[in-house]
């Protein structure tokens, strides 16, 4: 059942290839279609889960002579990113609903990449699970280097060699794993399971770790995600920043942590106070929180405030995953999808509600067009999201910020200080973006040509974001009650064995 | 060993009789009956009689399959050679029918001619345990591959690159038969394994000597560096037909019976090219081939503003890809090697059809001419596409499969072998950014104003669409060539 999300979207974009060329409406209406499908497909598998159950969706041999099989299976944390992976998808096409350049190849790129991503978190084998994080790459750099603005190419190029590389650390790491254990099952539970030795594992664990973390803003691998953000049209930046960094932070916990546990463990010696790649880190991480919310803090381009707040906001699934223990790890969990939301949202109200109607996103130029008053939309939605994204209570950063600070002080305590200070910059960044672009002083001898008001689809797809993000404010225990028990499952054993507090 | 009579030498060679009869026929056919006709029927009588002599032989091998070793390892046949004549005979098909639309010469009988005498040279090439057959055969497909670089006598450059690669093939040839001869001198015998069997594992100076010859002799073959100085020019100036034909089918023969011989011949003194173990043999010296290969073969490929020299210059990363599966020597590895070396031969054919048809149409084969392919001719974008990619190693396509099984069977042997892995997949990150280039120029590009559509012959694009499906579905499905490939390897 849950494998249709995968088989629809990829569907969906050959039709959409297939269509007639002039039938620019059709494209839309099919790609919107087929994202709601790949939604309700999630949605019913997400209600109709049973705590703690691990779903085989697809268990097939795929090359049986080395032991790859097409697997298939979703745990709680599948399941969360899967359904923040339906709504970003919906709520994308929702905002790309004015491009009509080449807009069939748009969307088909689009749904490639929204399958792809499905299929990442669905995969329970190594080997498909790269398959699918590679087909990721491509639609990526020409969503970006064909509808994108500024400097396009440059970001899109980056953006796919970033991608690349750290794929291909990653590359290195399963097949040296694969091998190591006797080259017979790429299935994550059975090399999970076996007993790599401790010098391997110290190796592997930060090759793994950086090549999905590089993908995920990795301080300071993370220079890619500004300009591939900046450079992206609305939609891919919303996937970008909403799904595709949850990608690497996916990666990171259901494959580095699980395969290399002991990686983790004290190295016995101590550099420059660090001890063990676990201090390494979570000290990026801490870097990444501070210097993306200070970087955000002086920018000039509306866009690059955004791009750099998602560093930091990276930085916190970071820090969440190496503090090892229940709370911060599922407030991780829960930052992901939190922060895919928000992130979307920020993305969307930037570059859909205001680039396209202002042609600009210098913060100085956007000032005096008094856009409080023009579109009063666009800044009720960025104000909702400002608060959210500050970490306000009643919205989902809220809940999963909190948890990962929780976590944080009993792994790090000094570290959940400085952490503490990122969520301070966080709200006066926010602030001073939300300040200088919408209520600014309105130039008095200026006169606005008027703008096209916000339209339907625009709506319709902030108030599902902004929705989501307080369901899950308000009700936490909704994604907890299926977060937690996969964080419990056998899966993780050699993650408890080797840490958990 | 059972004494065989010549005609039951000629039942076993069926096939490779069978290509050249064929070869003969399409010659007198078309210089008895065609002359006055006009070029393109020529070419579509010649095309049409050489596919269906191939396909006769593939028939043959298909239907009836020999197992045979005849006087002494000279004429083997079974199913690992059988496979690979069928790979052989396949690409020599779809590079005919793909020449079925060229212009570019009116000696049409003679182009399938060497077509079809190049086919036979390989066919006998991996069908042979013999250094003395090797080298016939080699020469035989060289000869032939020689002429057909300089078969487009209108063009000054054709035949420039056809003399620098006579002239390099000459001398690599010569290093070859020196080390041959040597290798005869040491073992009193031609045969792969009853010069293993002689040498017994001990590394003389003489055998040194026959070593590096070979390896110079082959890396020719095989355009791995330093030995690749022909590549570029040869790539970018030889008829297309020709140098798809160079690109896939000629190197296919040439990898395998280079890992025969390395393996066979050279068995006992293999060394190691482990990280902080090496020790002296041949390995180490393949081993610092692929390395340099891969790295000059991306790092040059990147300021190509050519297609095809960028083709050349990736074939020459590829081949240090592939020389992997040498270092490994092993079964999975050669498997590996084979898998690898048959998909890449596929999307690099597919690549120089499309390169051949853009060509055609602006008369360049710049990067600039692909500019805005995709709202061109968006079939042929979409096949090019999936070549290009195959060829980075994008999964689903079958040049990710191929790359990773090779890498697999490398480690396999030897943890130590982990830093060319590593370099190998370091190297294809920077892969990505050429090809990007060319598909950056088809489909983000804006077509410039003047451009028209781009009309595809459809016999041409049936077979690049064919072939981009092959490539997809070998990526996809990898065990429908994977298996037979192992159960002949076995």
């Amino acid at each position: 059942m849950l494998a249709g999300t995968i088989y629809i979207s990829f569907f969906g974009a050959l039709a959409l290839l297939l269509l007639p060329k002039a039938s620019t409406t059709a494209a839309r209406i099919l790609a919107l279609l087929t994202a709601i499908a790949g939604f309700a497909i999630a949605l019913t598998a997400f209600v109709s889960h049973r705590t703690g159950e691990l779903i085989t969706v697809s268990h097939h041999p795929w090359v049986p002579t080395l032991g790859i099989e097409y697997h298939l299976a979703a745990d709680g944390i599948s399941l969360s990113l899967i359904l923040l992976t339906g709504i970003v998808a919906i709520t994308g096409i929702l905002f790309s609903w004015n491009i009509d350049k080449r807009t069939k190849e748009f969307f088909a790129f689009y749904l490639l990449l929204i399958g792809a991503v499905y299929g990442v978190f669905l995969s329970y084998d190594l080997f498909l699970l790269f398959v699918f994080y590679e087909i990721v790459i491509i639609p990526k750099y020409f969503l970006i280097a064909i509808w994108g603005s500024t400097r396009r190419e440059y970001g899109a190029m980056k953006l796919a060699l970033y991608s690349f590389i750290g794929s291909a650390m990653v590359l290195i790491g399963i097949i040296a794993a694969y091998v190591v254990a006797g080259a017979k099952s790429m299935s994550l539970d059975a090399l999970a399971a076996y007993p790599y030795s401790h010098h391997f594992q110290m190796a592997a664990f930060p090759l793994v770790f950086v090549g999905f973390a590089v993908l995920a803003g990795l301080w300071p691998f993370h220079t890619w995600a500004p300009t591939g953000h900046v450079a992206a049209p609305t939609a891919a930046s919303m996937l970008l920043a909403g799904v595709v960094m949850k990608l690497g932070a996916y990666g990171c916990l259901r494959v580095a942590m699980t395969l290399f546990p002991l990686g983790l463990t004290p190295w016995g010696f101590h550099v420059l106070g660090l001890g063990s790649w676990r201090d390494v880190f979570a000290l990026l991480a801490i870097i990444g929180i501070v210097y993306g919310a200070l970087v955000a803090l002086v920018q000039k381009d509306f866009k690059f405030v955004i791009g750099y707040s998602s560093v930091s906001h990276m930085g916190f699934i970071l820090l969440g995953l190496m503090t090892l223990n229940q709370i911060g790890l599922s407030g991780a969990v829960i930052q992901m999808v939190s922060h895919g939301i928000l992130a979307g949202l920020l993305f969307a109200v930037v570059g859909r509600m205001v680039y396209d109607r202002t042609h600009t996103r210098e913060l100085a130029a956007l000032g005096p067009m008094n856009l409080n008053k023009a579109i009063p939309f666009a800044a009720v939605t960025f104000v909702l999201a400002g608060m959210a994204s500050m970490g306000l209570p009643g919205f989902s950063g809220f809940v999963a910020e909190l948890m990962i600070l929780v976590g944080a002080w009993h792994a790090f305590p000094v570290l959940a200080l400085c952490a503490g200070l990122g969520i301070v910059i966080g709200i006066i960044y926010i602030w001073r973006a939300m300040q200088k672009a919408f209520f600014a002083e309105p130039a008095i001898a200026a006169v606005q040509p008027p703008m096209p008001p916000i339209s339907l689809p625009e709506r319709l797809g902030a108030i599902l974001l902004i929705a989501t993000s307080v369901a899950i404010g308000l009700y936490p225990q909704m994604l907890l009650k299926v977060i937690v028990p996969a964080l419990n499952s056998p899966l993780f054993d050699g993650l408890r064995k080797g840490g958990w507090q | 060993m059972i004494p065989i009579s010549y005609s039951h030498l000629l039942q076993l060679a069926m096939p490779e009789v069978i290509v050249v009869l064929t070869a003969l026929i399409v010659l007198a056919i078309d210089l008895l009956f065609l002359r006055s006709h006009s070029t393109r029927l020529r070419f579509a009588v010649a095309v049409g009689l050489a596919s269906a002599g191939c396909i006769a032989a593939i028939l043959r091998l298909y239907l009836a399959p020999q197992q045979a070793n005849a006087f002494n390892g000279m004429f083997l046949a079974n199913p690992l050679t059988n496979l690979l004549q069928l790979a052989l005979l396949a690409l020599t098909i779809v590079t005919l029918l793909l020449s079925a639309d060229s212009t570019f010469t009116e000696h049409v009988g003679e182009f399938a001619l060497l077509i079809l005498l190049a086919t036979t040279g390989m066919m006998f090439l991996v069908g042979t345990q013999d250094i003395l057959v090797i080298f016939i055969s080699l020469e035989l497909l060289s000869l032939s591959l020689y002429i057909l670089t300089a078969f487009d006598k209108r063009c000054s450059r054709s035949s420039e690159a056809a003399l620098k690669y006579f002239l390099f093939g000459g001398m690599s040839a010569a290093f070859l038969l020196f080390g041959f001869s040597l290798l005869y001198g040491l073992s009193n015998s031609t045969n792969l394994i009853q010069i293993a069997s002689t040498i017994h594992g001990s590394l003389s100076p003489l055998l040194v000597i026959a070593i590096i010859t070979t390896i110079i002799g082959f890396g020719f073959k095989v355009a791995a560096a330093p030995f690749h100085f022909w590549a570029p020019d040869v790539y970018q100036s030889a008829p297309v037909p020709a140098a798809a034909f160079i690109a896939s089918a000629s190197k296919v023969a040439s990898f395998f019976i280079f890992f025969q011989i390395m393996t066979f011949a050279f068995a006992g003194v293999e060394g190691s090219a482990a990280w902080m173990h090496l020790a002296s043999g041949w390995v180490p010296v393949l081993a610092a081939v692929a390395a340099l290969s891969m790295l000059l073969g991306n790092l040059v490929a990147i300021v190509q503003s050519s297609t095809r020299r960028l083709l050349a210059y990736s074939a020459i990363a590829h081949a240090g890809y592939m020389l992997l599966g040498i270092v490994a020597h092993t079964q999975q590895s050669l498997a590996a090697l084979l898998y690898y070396v048959i998909t890449y031969a596929l999307a690099t054919l597919g690549a120089f059809a499309i390169i051949g048809i853009v060509e055609k149409h602006s008369g360049s084969d710049s990067l600039s001419s692909f500019d805005g392919l995709s709202r061109r001719a968006p079939a042929l974008s979409m096949c090019l596409f999936v070549f290009l990619l195959s060829l980075a190693g994008i999964p689903p396509l079958a040049g990710f499969f191929a790359k990773f099984y090779l890498f697999v069977a490398t480690l396999n042997v030897a943890p130590g072998l982990l830093w060319l892995v590593v370099l190998a997949i370091a190297m294809s990150a920077v892969s990505l950014y050429y090809y990007l280039q060319v598909l950056k120029r088809v489909f983000v590009t804006v077509p410039p104003e003047h451009a028209d559509k781009i009309h595809t012959p459809p016999l041409t694009l049936t077979i690049v669409a064919l072939l981009a499906a092959a490539v997809l579905l070998l990526g996809c499905a990898p065990h429908l060539l994977l298996q037979a490939i192992l159960q002949a390897t076995r």
